[in-house]
Order: structure tokens, then C-alpha cells, then sequence
């Protein structure tokens, strides 16, 4: 098998089990929900067959005794229990050990085949379904089972090879291979792309249907299988009889015989939509795009200064080509939140069981999509945060009588687009965080004074500093920061930001806050002392010029008055050490993050420019105010401010020292 | 790059520059390119070690003052003033670095066993920050132990924080 083949089969099976997973997690719930048996049938069944497909015949075989319990379950002979759920997710973890070629000394793979059997039929014949599965050998039998297949459409021409279909159904024992001409017409009339030649065989006695789909899962066919009847009582039977006799009409078409599983045909039209894309080649084109803005920039810079209008026109017309190219790239990039919370449910699920703490988890917005990077980088602390909700944030099962709350804790992931925002947010109705507890261990670790003036979500983002908490982990509030600062560390180099918010007894919101994407923004290019500085455009809410009476700093901390609500400003000149005087008309722009807005003193609006972001080096990582730099159109770099950094020290610098008023911006 | 990595190698290819007065060398297989002086972009709060960060076709490269980091007296420069910029590892990933030499002169091999530690008596010089020294043609030159000294800078303390209080971001 070529790697390429195996990649593909690799990233299907990864989806396949996330789906399978999501089914079972959600047949926990609901039981008897018929579309998720189904559902979890028919991506046993994919996985059956594709493994089967690219060799991995031990993996089949041990997917053939799971997908029969479901395969009963679903025509109604066994009743979903949990027990069934739980040998299932565990027959499920042990798939990519067996796709890897993992052995199994412990024996685990053995002993859920055992106990799905035991399951399927008490007291059977456990050795029955592996010999059918095996070839069929097992019933020497005089009666013949009849197939019948043609390729269908324009086989040739999608590459169908009938001498490896006929080779794989020789391996299930097919003999009296014959092949039809009748169907060959005349030369004037024939069709080089389809296949005019249909053949019979027969198959001694136990052949499934299962197998044989197995055979045409990639080809595109036309089969009858005639199965001939047995009159043998249904007790007697062994497990993949039963699955051969599953439409026990006979001379029935493939397709109305099994209705819940697409055709092939039907198949290939689905996923012909979509177009499976190493993430490296998208990585290669959002960088070939990114090199392109940024020529882009310098052509109309050129342009303009050439003033020629042919020259103009032209690069206008690239300026719209590589804006569309770009948005197109960045959309490709885009992957919903649900391929991530799947693996958060079944976290959640072990968790709780684990900890004897009953919690439901409940997630809106599956479907935001996120920039992959970021979803990739946000599995982490994601898990981080939720198993904190659960393990510390959640009180046990008595604790929560009582205090008179529902049994049952609840667990609520929650994703939204907000602007160029997505907001991620994780809420337990646990005990929550008691701001008392942690100042005092703030003030003993020594990472606050004793007589810090902080408001309550400041006291919260303490469990984000490292080194706190981590001494003595038996308490709610300190196993709350046990690697928090890594949490914050990882959002914010994803430009991302963080905020807890909690009420005791009540429980406790923690909101990540993320950019759409890390690769191209809108950006605002301001000056500063003849410096040019990018504003991500997004956080831009409004530009306003330096009343000439706050133009000269005062030595207490003042705001300016924006529509009667007050707003607190931090002149970039004196911030980034500048030497010389501004000029005369200072303009000031009020940028938001999260709930706050702070104002920034720049000398100079330059306008708005298409910023692809290029990431700090380690050098300069000290340099919080920094989130990143772009290259402008005359080959300078502008580096870009980090604005929710700016905006937290804004608000520190300016809160009032008694800690009383909150800032009303 | 440490002395006792280098003394199995017989000879090792250098590029000599010099700063200031000081004559320096750094390996040949670090070095990427040799620029002409590029605009440089200014970091606020980055310190003098590395004030800033270059265009170095297309991408965005840090750009160090080594003579701050050696502590040579910096006498200002003229028209040889070169970019040089150097692959190096930073903290276990490969990094491009651009430095500045006062003026770049050649590249040579050297006999390893000419290579001789850093004196424990010479004061002018942080000594984790140079491999060794060597005498040339004119007066010794000092090897920079380049993976010590940008691995130090990385993990500087951050800057542009305001004091005592845990930032809300």
C-alpha cells in the first residue's frame, strides 16, 4: 500500500471514529434513538469495510463482532444496555491499535470480543461467527449461493479493474466463474469507458452480504446475490448467517436490501463535493497568498507614485484578484469547533465517572469555525479548563444536596462569533472561586502586596500567574491554578485573551477570547514619532482627534470624554520611549478588547492596510505590547500592537488606586 | 557552540568581521547572507541587546547588537557596515538572527587546536558568551558563543508590564 493510500485510509478512519464515538456518546443518552443505532452501524460497518480493504483483515474481523450486536440491536433481537455502550467505547480505543499493528498481550481485545458474544447470544457457540468469518469453510454444504454482477456506468474510465474484484471474491471462495458477452454490442456502437461484461459465480454456502459489499464498497456495481433457503431453526443459527439472511427476500437488489447504507454510487456523488487537502499544502498556499498582499501593497504603492493610469488600472485589478484569492484562502482554512468537541465529551464522560460527580455536558455552536491553527492550539487548554471545572470547580454528589442544587452538575461549552472574535466559553454550576481565598494566597506567594487594590476579575486572572497555587493542591481554590499560566500562555500566543468570571456557590465562567484567524487581518497603520505602528483593524472602534487641553501629560491620570462615558488613554509616544515633540494635532483611537475600551495617543493616521501577520521571534518575546509585525508596501516592518495587552494596562494604570469605582468604560 | 564540541573537528571554516576594534568570528555554515545595510525597524521595550527587527526578504528577522552583548565600546560606523544574517538555535528550534558587523573581512579555516579557552582573568568579556579565542593575522579573535547568548536573550524577563498587578488580559 502506497503512503499515500494509507494517509487517506488513515485520516478516513479518524473521522469515522469520531463519528462513532459522538454516536455512542450520544446513544448514552438516548438509547432509543433508532437513526444513531444506525448511525453507529453504518460507521462500523465503513470502518469494516475500508479496513478490510486495505489489509488490515484483523481489524476487520474484530469490527465484524461489534457491528453484529448493533447489527441486533437494530433489528430489535438485543436491548442497548450500558454495558453494551461501555465495551463498545472500549472496543473503539482499541481500533488504531489495531490499524497500527499494536499487539495485545493484556488480552483486552480477546476479552470484549468475549463479553460482546456473551452479550450477543448466552451460552452460544462463540467459535461459530469467526469460521464464517474465516471463508465460509464451516457448513460444507450442497447449496450454492448464486452471484450476479456487472460494473455499472463508466467503470474504465474511473479506473475499475474487474480482475481484482473477480481475484478478491476467488479469495471468498467463488468458483464457476462465468463471464456474460451477450451485453458486448457491435464495435460501431461501443463504449471503451464502460464495462459490457457481466459475470455469475457461485459461492458455497455462508457467504454474507456483509462480505460481498465489502468486495463492491469501491467499485461502482451492479450485484444480485441469490441466497438459497435454509430452513435451519433461527436459534441454531451462527451470528454472520444471520447477517446473510438479513433480507432474507431473495433476488433482491443490493440497495433495497439494506436501505439505511448508501449505494456506491451514492457515495462517490457525496464525497465528490469535498476535496480531502493535506493541512501542509493549505499552510504552502496561505503563505503564497501572504507573499502576495504584500507585493500587492508594493505595486499599487509603485503604481501610484508612476502615475501612470494603464499601470493604476492594472494594479487595481490585482488588488481585487488577490483580495478575493485571499478571502477564499482564509475560508478554506476554516474548520468548525465540532471536530474538536467530540473528544471533550468523552473527556468529560471519564472524568465523571471517575470522580463519582454525575455531569452533563451540554455545547451550543458546534459550527463556529475557527482558523485551524487555532483549533488545533486550543485542544490543550480546552481540556485543561474543563477537566479544572469538573475535577475542582464541581462538588460531589452529596455536597451539591446540600446545598439544595440538582444532582446532576452541569458542564456547558459554548462557542460564538462576536465581530472578528470567536468567543469560547466553559461554565460549571459548581462551587465557583472565592476571591478572598485567593488574594491570601496571592499576598503569601508574595505575587501581590498585601494592600493591592484589585477588582474581582483581576483577583481571578491570579490563578493565571505561574507559581500560584501550586503548593498545596487539596483545597477548591489552589487545584483551580494547577497550570493555568500554561492555559494563558497558549491563548495568548494564539492573540487570544482570557477572563474568569465566578460567583461562590454558584460556579464559575471561564471565556477564551480568539481571533478568526492568525494569518491576514484589516489593520489600521498609525505613526508615532515617524514610526509606524498596525492597529488590528476589528479592535478599532473609533478615531477622535487630542483635545488640545490633554495634549501636554498631566502628572495624575486623566480620561478623555467619549459621549459622556469616561475613557482612559495611553500616549504611545510616551509608552514606547519616543524622543521629540508631537505635533500639534495628536489623534487618539479608541480600541476595544473584550469589555473595555482605552484610548491610544498616535501622531498620525496613515490608513488601512491588509496585514499579514509575521510572527515575533523568541528574541523578542519579552515584548508584550507586541503581538506580531508585517511588512508594509515599501519593503519597511510595521510591527503590530498587541491590543488587549494595551487595553489591560490602560485600565491597571488608570483604576483608581482606592479600588473603589469601576472604570465606566 | 561550546569549545569542547568543536575540538574533535580538525579545522573549522569561519567568517572574520569585526566590531568596533574587535576582531570576531562566527562559523561559515551559520552564516546565511551577507546584506547591505537594511531600515531597520525599531522594538520598543526590547532592550539595546536586540533593538529591532529587519526585512529580510520577506520574512521578519530579529536584529542583534552584539557589541551590547559583549560589551565593546561601540564607536559608531562607516560605509562597511554589513548585515549578517545567521541561522542559529534558539532554544532547540533553528531561528534566523541578523546581527551587524562594523565591517565584514573574510572567511578562512582554522586549525582547532589554535583555539584556546576564554582566560578566567579577562574581565572585559561575560565569558559564558564566547567559546574561545584565537590568534590571527591581526591580533586575536574572540568566537561568540552564539546558541548562549540569543538563548539567554529569548528567555529575558517580559518588558512594557505595569508593576504589582497581575495584568486582566
Amino acid at each position: 500500500m502506497s503512503d499515500d493510500v494509507a494517509a487517506i485510509f488513515h485520516e478516513e478512519l479518524r473521522d469515522l471514529l469520531e463519528s462513532l464515538e459522538r454516536g455512542l456518546l450520544d446513544l448514552k443518552a438516548r438509547p432509543n434513538d433508532m437513526a444513531l443505532v444506525n448511525q453507529v452501524f453504518r460507521d462500523l460497518h465503513t470502518v469494516k469495510g475500508s479496513g478490510a480493504m486495505f489489509g488490515f483483515t484483523d481489524l476487520a474481523a474484530f469490527i465484524h463482532e461489534f457491528e453484529a450486536v448493533f447489527d441486533r440491536i437494530r433489528s430489535g433481537v438485543l436491548q442497548l444496555g450500558p454495558e453494551i455502550l461501555r465495551l463498545a467505547l472500549s472496543a473503539k480505543d482499541e481500533i488504531p491499535g489495531l490499524v497500527d499493528g499494536v499487539q495485545d498481550p493484556g488480552g483486552r481485545r480477546v476479552a470484549i470480543l468475549a463479553a460482546l458474544r456473551d452479550l450477543m447470544d448466552p451460552g452460544g457457540r462463540p467459535e461459530a461467527a469467526t469460521e464464517m468469518l474465516a471463508g465460509g469453510q464451516g457448513d460444507a454444504d450442497n447449496l450454492l449461493t448464486h452471484l450476479r454482477f456487472r460494473l455499472s456506468g463508466a467503470a474504465f474510465a474511473m479506473g475499475a479493474r474487474p480482475e481484482i474484484v473477480l481475484d478478491e471474491l476467488r479469495e471468498l471462495g467463488a468458483e464457476n466463474i462465468v463471464a456474460d458477452l451477450s451485453d458486448i454490442p457491435g464495435l460501431d456502437r461501443l463504449d471503451v469507458d464502460a464495462c459490457a461484461i457481466s459475470w455469475t459465480m457461485d459461492f458455497p454456502k455462508g457467504i454474507t452480504a456483509g462480505q460481498l459489499e465489502d468486495v463492491f464498497l469501491f467499485v461502482d456495481a451492479q450485484w444480485v446475490l441469490d441466497l438459497p433457503q435454509d430452513d435451519a431453526p433461527e436459534g441454531l443459527m451462527p451470528a454472520a448467517l444471520q447477517d446473510a439472511q438479513l433480507g432474507a427476500g431473495v433476488n433482491v437488489p443490493q440497495s433495497a436490501e439494506l436501505p439505511h447504507l448508501p449505494s456506491p454510487a451514492a457515495r462517490m456523488e457525496a464525497t465528490s463535493a469535498t476535496v480531502r487537502v493535506p493541512a501542509e499544502r493549505l499552510d504552502a498556499l496561505m503563505d503564497a497568498v501572504g507573499e502576495l498582499v504584500i507585493l500587492e501593497a508594493r505595486l499599487t504603492q509603485l503604481a501610484r507614485e508612476s502615475r501612470d493610469p494603464s499601470l493604476i488600472a492594472t494594479a487595481e485589478q490585482i488588488t481585487r484578484l488577490s483580495g478575493g484569492l485571499r478571502d477564499a484562502t482564509m475560508t478554506m482554512r476554516m474548520v468548525p469547533m465540532r471536530s474538536l468537541v467530540g473528544r471533550f465529551r468523552r473527556l468529560v464522560m471519564d472524568l465523571s465517572d471517575k470522580l463519582g460527580k454525575p455531569v452533563e455536558f451540554l455545547v451550543s455552536g458546534e459550527d463556529t469555525e475557527l482558523d485551524k491553527t487555532v483549533i488545533e492550539k486550543l485542544a490543550d487548554p480546552l481540556v485543561h479548563i474543563l477537566r479544572n471545572a469538573i475535577d475542582h470547580g464541581m462538588e460531589t454528589e452529596a455536597e451539591r444536596a446540600s446545598t439544595g442544587k440538582p444532582k446532576i452538575g452541569r458542564i456547558e461549552l459554548s462557542a460564538e462569533h462576536a465581530g472578528a472574535e470567536v468567543l469560547i466559553r466553559v461554565h460549571d454550576d459548581g462551587r465557583g472561586m472565592d476571591p478572598a481565598r485567593i488574594r491570601a494566597k496571592a499576598v503569601a506567594q508574595g505575587l501581590i502586596a498585601p494592600d493591592a487594590a484589585l477588582s474581582p476579575s483581576q483577583t481571578y486572572a491570579l490563578v493565571f500567574e505561574p507559581g500560584f497555587s501550586t503548593a498545596e493542591q487539596v483545597t477548591e481554590v489552589s487545584g483551580r491554578g494547577v497550570g493555568m499560566d500554561v492555559v494563558r500562555r497558549t491563548i495568548e500566543t494564539l492573540r487570544g485573551t482570557l477572563e474568569i468570571d465566578s460567583s461562590l456557590g454558584h460556579g464559575t465562567t471561564v471565556t477564551l477570547r480568539l481571533p478568526l484567524t492568525l494569518a491576514i487581518i484589516e489593520g489600521l497603520l498609525v505613526e508615532v514619532a515617524g514610526e509606524r505602528y498596525t492597529l488590528p483593524m476589528p479592535n478599532v472602534q473609533e478615531i477622535v482627534e487630542l483635545p488640545p487641553a490633554k495634549a501636554v501629560p498631566k502628572r495624575t491620570e486623566d480620561f478623555l470624554d467619549i459621549r459622556g462615558r469616561f475613557v482612559p488613554f495611553l500616549r504611545l509616544r510616551a509608552l514606547f520611549d519616543c524622543t521629540g515633540q508631537p505635533g500639534a494635532h495628536q489623534n487618539v483611537v479608541i480600541v476595544m478588547s473584550g469589555e473595555h475600551r482605552i484610548g491610544l495617543v498616535v501622531d498620525r493616521i496613515v490608513g488601512t492596510n491588509q496585514t499579514v501577520i509575521k510572527q515575533m521571534s523568541k528574541l523578542h518575546a519579552s515584548v508584550r505590547a507586541i503581538s506580531g509585525a508585517t511588512i508594509l508596501g515599501d519593503g519597511s516592518v510595521a510591527l503590530i500592537l498587541d491590543v488587549a495587552h494595551l487595553v489591560g494596562m490602560g485600565r491597571s494604570q488608570s483604576e483608581p488606586p482606592s479600588g473603589g469605582t469601576e472604570v465606566a468604560a | 557552540m561550546k569549545l569542547p564540541n568543536i575540538k574533535p573537528h580538525k579545522s573549522i571554516t569561519v567568517v572574520t568581521f569585526s566590531l568596533g576594534t574587535q576582531m570576531l568570528a562566527v562559523p561559515a555554515n551559520l552564516l546565511r547572507e551577507i546584506l547591505d545595510p537594511l531600515p531597520v525597524t525599531r522594538v520598543p521595550g526590547a532592550g539595546q541587546s536586540v533593538p529591532g527587527v529587519v526585512n529580510v526578504r520577506g520574512s521578519v528577522v530579529p536584529l542583534a547588537d552584539l557589541k551590547q552583548v559583549l560589551s565593546i565600546p561601540d564607536d559608531g560606523h562607516d560605509e562597511r557596515r554589513r548585515i549578517l544574517v545567521l541561522e542559529v538555535d534558539l532554544a532547540g528550534e533553528a531561528a534566523v538572527v541578523a546581527i551587524f558587523a562594523d565591517a565584514v573581512h573574510e572567511v578562512t579555516t582554522i586549525q582547532t587546536e589554535m583555539i584556546e579557552p576564554v582566560p578566567p582573568s579577562a574581565q572585559a568579556w561575560p565569558p559564558d558568551y564566547l567559546t574561545g579565542l584565537y590568534s590571527g593575522a591581526m591580533g586575536f579573535v574572540l568566537l561568540p558563543d552564539l546558541e548562549t547568548i540569543f538563548s539567554t536573550l529569548a528567555n529575558r524577563p517580559t518588558t512594557n508590564q505595569p508593576q504589582g498587578i497581575a495584568t486582566c488580559d
